[in-house]
């Protein structure tokens, strides 16, 4: 065995994890890393223009391909910028290793340039965190940290390597696996609980599914699709698991929770068994949990995470295991069964609910917002990545792109962070060469991590950013309008860029559009004729537009307010 | 409901911090904590006096479990235990209140490890409800410093804790 620095150490074990695409930013405690990412192509790395880009690109990466997504930042401010991103991966439960560089062992604790406590920092937003002490322990420490962040519950690592570290000599051994006394997740859920559960949606008269980002990340869109279809019962995804089952299908009642359908939040409270799969009952999906468990229904919960279950509704049939697993299960157990209920009354009720169309929009001399999106879904064949930011457009997004398949649409759900919008787009696009990738953003939002533009041309990427442009930040306005009387308390973007010129400066192509005949041809030009350069279609929209249906922050999932209603 | 929630976990640096952390981020509360290396000196045993509902006691334990570096979680209040805590208090000691307290002391089974002309340094063992015991039972404007260990916990008979 050769004896190796601590940064070849890195970079050969970023190797052997088979990782392509590193995204990061340079500075002073990595600059040994750097120099053996230098001196290799294996492991390529995206220089990006802010550290918080660096770690959603990679965040991105991950969701758009389920392999775990890397960044590389320096110590101090290099750590600090990377903080939200950590967060917002944390939040969807998204696997990254974040290799971070920090000031040598001698200097920790001297209030050194650049010093922050990185783990200390981190350690409330991470699955886990490492600092490296010993160059001996630096291969074993990385592999951990790939195998605690994908197994599981997923979840960002931070591996915090001090320069000195990545100085010093040691032989290098990459363990083949590693095992950790404290940490071993739970795959095959309980076999009698899933036959309880069985037993107790066969003989629903009013059954749901209802399922979440967990589906998503366990890859188990195929076995719900075919549950769902066994079963014919009535399914609904969240923001988080949107695309897991076909968004076209008559069985898909929409989204749930506080944008979401009519129908969706009606069987939701309404069903007397409520199959719930790898999500959360999060405040945003079921409203008001008093209000929710006022209905007296049997709730199945499948979850990998122990933590998840009776957190926030007491959950009466548990199944703590991996999704795939336990869907595989459920169908083996559902084919052998003949004997299945009648639903088709409350397949009338819910019909009734339907009927009531509440995603219909009123369209007006402006563009309206949802109508822009359905066009999206048109032009792209509803199989481009989405991208979103968080607002408005993200609602209009996530409600009229119909997702067809998994990983398809990328958004921070649990955070709500703005600004992920673009950098997302820049790491679907590494990962998925051959994808249409938009993202879809608003004013506000794009502004936020606007310097990206630049990364994204240095790449070539073929990016195209649907700005909804309402000259608002249009969420916190739409809930000024209802809640606060319409006073627009710090709402008004009084000077935007103009995003044309903007576009143009970082040498991509602006198209601005103001009229609502315009979009559709605008959209062709941006897939078609401009099919390799990043465009940047600047979408004057209806100002005052709102999301609805709303459910308001606290109340229950049955007292929405719909379009048509007056304010 | 009080607590008593023990914990096995990785005696490295920072393990702590995350399972104190995890308190104050959830806000969830600690009434008292006390960590030692156990005979392995790889692993800390830590006890957690708390206190919460059914739902938050449950929480707790899942969140406590879901911690890399814990590896095992108990709510030893759950079934017979036994708790101690270890408290030393100096008390003043001059005149009539010098017999006083060494006779508090001897009621309470305690011990005086330290003794100067105006002063005693009391050692007492027990639960803590004992210890709040011999604090109310003596006059406390005597009382110069109190110092206690927090609880210590473990199971009866058959019940052990260990990896």
């Amino acid at each position: 065995m050769t004896m190796m620095t601590g940064a070849e150490i890195v970079i050969r074990c970023l190797q052997e994890e088979k990782v392509d695409y590193v995204f990061g930013y340079p500075g002073g405690s990595v600059l040994h890393i750097y120099d053996e990412l230098f001196k290799q192509d294996k492991v390529k790395h995206i220089l990006v223009r802010h550290e918080q880009a660096a770690v959603h690109a990679a965040d991105a990466f991950s969701r758009s391909t389920q392999r775990v997504g890397v960044a590389m930042v320096t110590s101090g401010p290099g750590a600090t910028n990377a903080v939200t991103g950590i967060a917002t991966a944390y939040m969807d439960s998204i696997p990254l290793v974040v290799i971070s560089g920090q000031v040598p062992t001698t200097y920790i604790g001297q209030d050194a340039f650049q010093e922050c406590d990185t783990v200390g920092i981190t350690r409330p937003c991470v699955k886990h965190n490492f600092l490296v002490k010993d160059v001996r322990d630096l291969a074993v420490t990385i592999k951990k940290a790939f195998y605690i962040a994908s197994t599981g519950r997923p979840g960002p690592v931070v591996v915090d390597v001090p320069k000195d570290i990545t100085a010093a000599k040691c032989k290098f051994e990459y363990p083949a696996e590693v095992k950790l006394r404290s940490y071993n997740p739970v795959i095959k859920g309980h076999s009698g609980q899933i036959k309880k559960a069985m037993q107790l949606l066969l003989g629903a008269k009013r059954p749901m599914i209802y399922t979440g980002g967990g589906v998503i990340l366990s890859n188990a869109s195929e076995q719900l699709t075919r549950l769902t279809r066994l079963l014919g019962f009535p399914i609904t995804n969240t923001l988080m698991g949107l695309g897991a089952y076909p968004g076209t299908d008559r069985l898909f009642l929409g989204m749930p929770g506080m944008h979401g359908t009519v129908e969706a939040n009606m069987a939701m409270q309404n069903c007397d068994v409520l199959l719930a799969i790898g999500t959360r009952f999060d405040d945003r999906v079921i409203g008001n949990p008093e209000n929710f468990a006022t209905v007296p229904r049997k709730i199945i919960h499948v979850d990998i995470d122990p933590s998840s279950i009776s957190k926030r509704v007491r959950v009466d049939v548990p199944i703590v295991g991996n999704v795939q697993d336990v869907l595989d299960e459920m169908i083996r157990l559902l084919e052998a069964e003949q004997d299945k209920k009648d639903i088709s009354d409350w397949w009338s009720e819910i019909e009734e609910w339907r009927a009531r169309q509440c995603m219909n929009y009123a369209m007006k001399d402006a563009i309206m917002p949802q109508y822009v999106i359905e066009k999206l879904w048109e032009i792209t064949g509803g199989d481009a990545i989405i991208t979103s930011d968080v607002g408005q457009h993200q609602m209009w997004a996530a409600q009229y792109y119909k997702f067809d398949k998994p990983r398809r649409w990328l958004n921070s759900g649990g955070l709500g962070t703005m600004g992920v919008g673009l950098p997302y787009a820049i790491g679907a696009a590494f990962a998925n060469p051959d994808r249409q990738v938009a993202c879809v953003t608003g004013d506000g939002s794009i502004q936020m991590c606007i310097q990206e533009l630049s990364t994204a041309k240095q790449f070539g990427l073929p990016i195209k950013i649907i700005n909804l442009n309402n000259r608002y930040l249009g969420m916190v306005r739409q809930w000024q309008e209802m809640f606060y009387s319409r006073r627009y308390s710090q709402t008004y973007m009084d000077s935007i860029p103009d995003f044309v010129k903007l576009a143009e400066a970082y040498g991509h192509v602006g198209i601005r559009v103001d009229k609502p005949e315009d979009v559709v041809p605008a959209l062709k030009k941006a897939f078609v004729d401009h099919k390799d350069d990043l465009v940047f279609l600047d979408i004057r929209t209806a100002r005052e537009a709102n999301v609805f249906p709303m459910v308001a922050a606290g109340k229950g999932l049955s007292e929405m307010v719909l379009a048509d209603e007056n304010l | 409901m009080r607590h008593i929630i023990s914990i096995l976990l990785e005696n490295e640096a920072g393990a702590l911090s995350r399972v104190a952390g995890l308190f104050s981020a959830r806000g969830y509360n600690i009434e008292t904590l006390t960590v030692a290396p156990t005979e392995d000196m790889s692993l800390s045993r830590l006890t957690i006096v708390t206190s919460g509902s059914d739902e938050i006691i449950e929480q707790i334990t899942k969140q406590l479990n879901k911690l890399i570096d814990v590896i095992k979680v108990v709510d030893l209040s759950e079934a017979a235990h036994i708790e101690r805590e270890l408290m030393l208090i100096k008390v003043r000691a001059t005149g009539k209140d010098r017999e006083e307290m060494k006779r508090m002391a001897d009621i309470f089974r305690g011990r005086i490890i330290d003794v100067t002309e105006a002063t005693y340094v009391i050692e007492l063992t027990g639960s803590g409800s004992k210890l709040d015991s011999f604090i109310h039972a003596i006059d406390t404007d005597l009382i110069l410093e109190t110092v206690r260990t927090g609880v210590s916990g473990i199971g009866r008979g058959d019940r052990v804790l260990k990896v």
